[in-house]
């Protein structure tokens, strides 16, 4: 049972990481259709 | 064989021949080339429009008028004109913002991906998966739970180690989260929405969009485990014939021998492996939008074997708009996952309340002797010969000091060592 949950513990890290690093990576669909005339967030 | 091979083969020749016969354009000189009422009636019957005649009528820039003539401002291209081009995708679209989405004004195929979508995705997908619970309950009435035959021997042998129990773990509670978030985004709409209302299932579909795409990523880790750890033990041999002959003794008595992983457990690996991979690359497609494109290709790859013209499908489009790409990989993320979930329904079921002692393979890693031996009988004489300990002494140091019935004893096979005092063994494996 305790590596069954160690396992469900690192689905969570492994996710959380991934979006951090997606996120970083520029791969948001905002980011990539951005243009130099459309600006969000701004 | 070979005749019935060839017959086969004409028949459907002359399926296809027909097929592309009765498609046959009508003729439009009356029309001048527009559309007529058979196109028309075609359309209104749900039947489909061959539309080239429509989708190359786009105007023509090379003969325009004059400036200053009639109609000379429209540059050789009259609005309906203009519109069919925008419509079919030939127009020179320019677009503000980037990607290959952003020029593409009317996209034709959407709204058969719609239909298709809400339509048999949702009918037969779900169906598929209401159909497979129903059948395991219904066999659960039948059978009920499929009991350790033999008597127990208190002994344990060690299965699965911590590191394959992490990797199943894994890949299973991935699985169950991305099948439980793809549910909500297909069905949200229909039944969630009349039920809790438009701001928890907002909340609800932004949560699953959220743990859907990044929980892939712990899959994808998983299945690449699985495989790397399990591939070996899962390459058919000759026993597995004889265990799918007789149906793993599920439906009888008695249980045929079997290795590490019976035929049935070999299927559900290779299954989650060959549709597994399937999935995650159809879903790294629709995770990247536009980067990682294969329909077109794929289709073109098909239409070059002629496999679909002999089954009557014509040629493939192999020009897709951008949307159509990610179109189709989601109809095909979401059919291959249908299939999975039900197969892995099945792997539930029979790993948990469908078989007593099942669950401890995944659970502890250690399972009971008895239920090895029942279920995993080469296996568990291939770790007794591989370890040099005779059966019964094959005993982890945690288990239980339960007597050895007599009876249990002499089924075994007759070794030195089994005569010898127990006393604390290593763990088999």
């Amino acid at each position: 049972m305790k590596t069954m949950f160690v396992a469900f513990l690192a689905i969570a890290v492994i996710s959380v990481g991934a979006n951090l690093v997606l996120k970083q990576a520029g791969f948001s669909s905002q980011e990539r259709t951005l243009g130099a005339n459309v600006q969000l967030d701004n | 064989m070979l005749r019935a091979m060839i017959a086969l083969i004409l028949t459907l020749s002359f399926l296809s021949t027909a097929s592309a016969q009765s498609a046959d354009a009508p003729d439009r000189s009356a029309t001048g080339g527009a559309q007529t009422v058979e196109d028309i009636m075609l359309r209104q019957r749900g039947e489909v429009v061959e539309n080239s005649f429509r989708s190359s009528a786009t105007g023509d820039p090379d003969s325009a008028a004059g400036i200053s003539n009639q109609l000379g401002t429209l540059g050789g291209t009259s609005d309906p004109e203009l519109w069919r081009a925008v419509r079919f995708g030939s127009a020179d679209t320019k677009a503000s913002n980037n990607g290959p989405a952003a020029a593409v004004l009317i996209q034709d195929g959407g709204m058969s991906w719609l239909k298709f979508r809400a339509g048999p995705l949702a009918t037969y997908g779900g169906g598929l998966l209401m159909g497979m619970i129903a059948l395991l309950a219904a066999f659960f009435m039948y059978r009920g739970r499929i009991k350790i035959d033999g008597e127990k021997t208190g002994r344990k042998i060690t299965r699965f180690k911590a590191i394959e129990r992490f990797g199943h773990w894994l890949l299973s509670g991935s699985f169950i989260l991305l099948g439980l978030t793809g549910l909500i985004s297909l069905f949200g709409r229909k039944f969630l929405i009349p039920t809790f209302g438009h701001e928890t299932f907002s909340f609800l579909a932004v949560g699953s969009k959220w743990v859907h795409n990044n929980v892939s990523w712990a899959f994808m880790l998983a299945l690449a485990m699985i495989f790397v750890m399990w591939v070996a033990e899962n390459i058919p041999h000759r026993s597995d014939i004889n265990w799918l002959r007789k149906g793993g003794g599920i439906f009888s008595k008695g249980h045929p021998p079997a290795k590490k992983f019976n035929a049935g457990q070999k299927l559900i690996f290779w299954s989650v492996i060959v549709l597994g991979v399937s999935i995650s690359v159809s879903g790294l497609s629709l995770l990247f939008p536009f980067e990682l494109n294969m329909f077109a290709a794929t289709f073109s790859k098909i239409n070059a074997t002629g496999i679909s013209s002999l089954l009557g499908f014509g040629e493939l489009r192999e020009v897709l708009a951008p949307h159509e790409e990610m179109q189709y990989a989601q109809l095909w993320h979401a059919v291959v996952s249908f299939v999975l979930m039900a197969i892995i329904l099945a792997h539930i079921y029979i790993g948990s309340i469908g078989m007593e002692g099942a669950y401890d393979a995944m659970g502890s890693g250690k399972v009971e002797e008895q239920w090895a031996r029942e279920h995993h009988s080469i296996w568990v004489e291939e770790i007794m010969a591989e370890k040099g300990i005779a059966p019964a002494q094959a005993a982890s140091v945690k288990a239980a000091p339960v007597a050895v019935s007599p009876k249990k004893v002499t089924a075994k096979k007759a070794s030195p060592k089994k005569a010898a005092p127990k006393k604390a063994a290593p763990p088999a494996k």
